[in-house]
């Protein structure tokens, strides 16, 4: 079956894993601007990885026949740095004409501080003036919680956000569904350990049904697996789910919410 | 949604549940062994293996949504009154959706 990830670090991986991605029917990606492993010293640190976001990465998926997307954006756990931070968002309009940005994104909460929610307000301004989607991280294990209620609050008392132009990740069996109530798209990350598993991301399709939710392999440079959407595929057909509703969480989905940037690209098959 | 019965479900599950069992009663048996020596269990680690055992107790209910209320109890608390604390402002209320909990 054909599939899109919607949420994958290329930057972070092998050209051998965009193979695979293609043989297993990875058709499209998007990628969304992320911590690197290490706090960069610089905005032109920041430039130099926007100009791999959007010309590097999409030549090298290019070659697999994979259509290559992205987001920009200074991550939650650098925006600690708010001054870096602002230079480096007052720097981003360079960037989103370019081909295949679909908007501003993964913005979140890492530790859920005052500087990180400052940082958070000031990317939804961005977003807003310049009418980008907005791709949002929110934060792991016990911060998760905490996180994304912040994240909703943000988001719900600002009116000239619409929650259908917006996508919240890493939801998990605690938040996906006041993410999902407040009608924003939600994303689930398949992380093989310390995050969501095939199985229980079929549970929370068992319980809440296709409707605007995704999922995602969240691949980076930690321990995780790019093909993690194929085994939810093969985890959903054992569960004798219908390959309408399969193609709906791995495909159309995602081409649905990436089409209102106006940029995405449907992969032709 | 899924054509399968519970029994089917159990049926599929039932070793690897049974293996996952025996993997965290290893766990607290080895906990157990390394407690005596030098010294029992205190502070944050004292309260992750408290922690563990309310977990354990959630698997006992009889709940449809055991895997959320885990979920809560590794949570850090939401304090709706964030904003106040941080001095942040809302600057561009909505009108509607604002909400209070
Ligand atoms: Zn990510």
């Amino acid at each position: 079956m054909d599939f899109i990830d919607p949420h994958i670090h290329m930057v972070s991986r092998t050209t051998d894993d965009y193979e695979t991605l293609a043989r297993m029917g990875c058709v499209a990606i998007s990628e969304p601007a992320f911590w690197a492993g290490f706090d960069r010293g610089s905005a032109d640190g920041f430039r130099d990885y926007f100009e791999q976001l959007t010309a590097v990465e999409p030549r090298r998926a290019a070659q697999f026949g994979i259509e290559h997307h992205c987001w920009l954006c200074i991550n939650a756990k650098e925006a600690e740095n708010v001054s870096l931070s602002r230079e480096v968002i007052s720097m981003i309009p360079e960037f989103l004409d370019r081909p295949g940005v679909l908007g501003i994104g993964e913005i979140g909460l890492n530790k859920n501080t005052k500087n990180e929610a400052t940082i958070f307000l000031e990317h939804l301004d961005l977003a807003v003036e310049h009418d980008q989607l907005i791709l949002i991280h929110t934060p792991h294990l016990e911060d998760k919680y905490q996180g994304t209620r912040m994240i909703l609050d943000m988001l719900c008392d600002d009116s000239r956000i619409n929650p259908d132009r917006v996508l919240v990740d890493h939801v998990e069996e605690h938040t996906i569904g006041e993410v999902l109530d407040r009608g924003f798209w939600a994303g689930m990350t398949l992380y093989p350990v310390t995050k969501c598993t095939p199985d229980r991301a079929a549970d929370m399709i068992e319980r809440f049904g296709g409707e605007r939710l995704l999922a995602n392999s969240a691949g980076d440079w930690g321990v995780s697996k790019p093909t993690a959407i194929p085994d939810l595929i093969f985890q959903m057909r054992r569960r004798g789910y219908d390959e309408a509703l399969i193609r709906r969480v791995v495909y159309d989905n995602p081409a649905e919410f990436f089409a209102k940037s106006g940029k995405f690209v449907q992969p032709v098959r | 949604m899924t054509s399968h019965t519970a029994q089917t479900v159990l049926d599929e599950c039932y070793l690897e549940t049974r293996a996952k069992l025996l993997e965290i009663a290893a766990v607290l048996d080895r906990v157990d062994r390394a407690e005596g020596t030098p010294a029992p269990l205190t502070g944050g680690a004292a309260a992750r293996r408290d922690q563990i055992s309310a977990a354990i107790q959630i698997l006992l209910r009889d709940a449809p949504d055991r895997a959320e209320l885990i979920q809560q109890l590794f949570s850090r608390q939401y304090d709706p009154q964030w904003r106040s604390t941080f001095g942040l402002q809302v600057e561009h209320a909505a009108s509607s959706n604002t909400r209070e909990n």
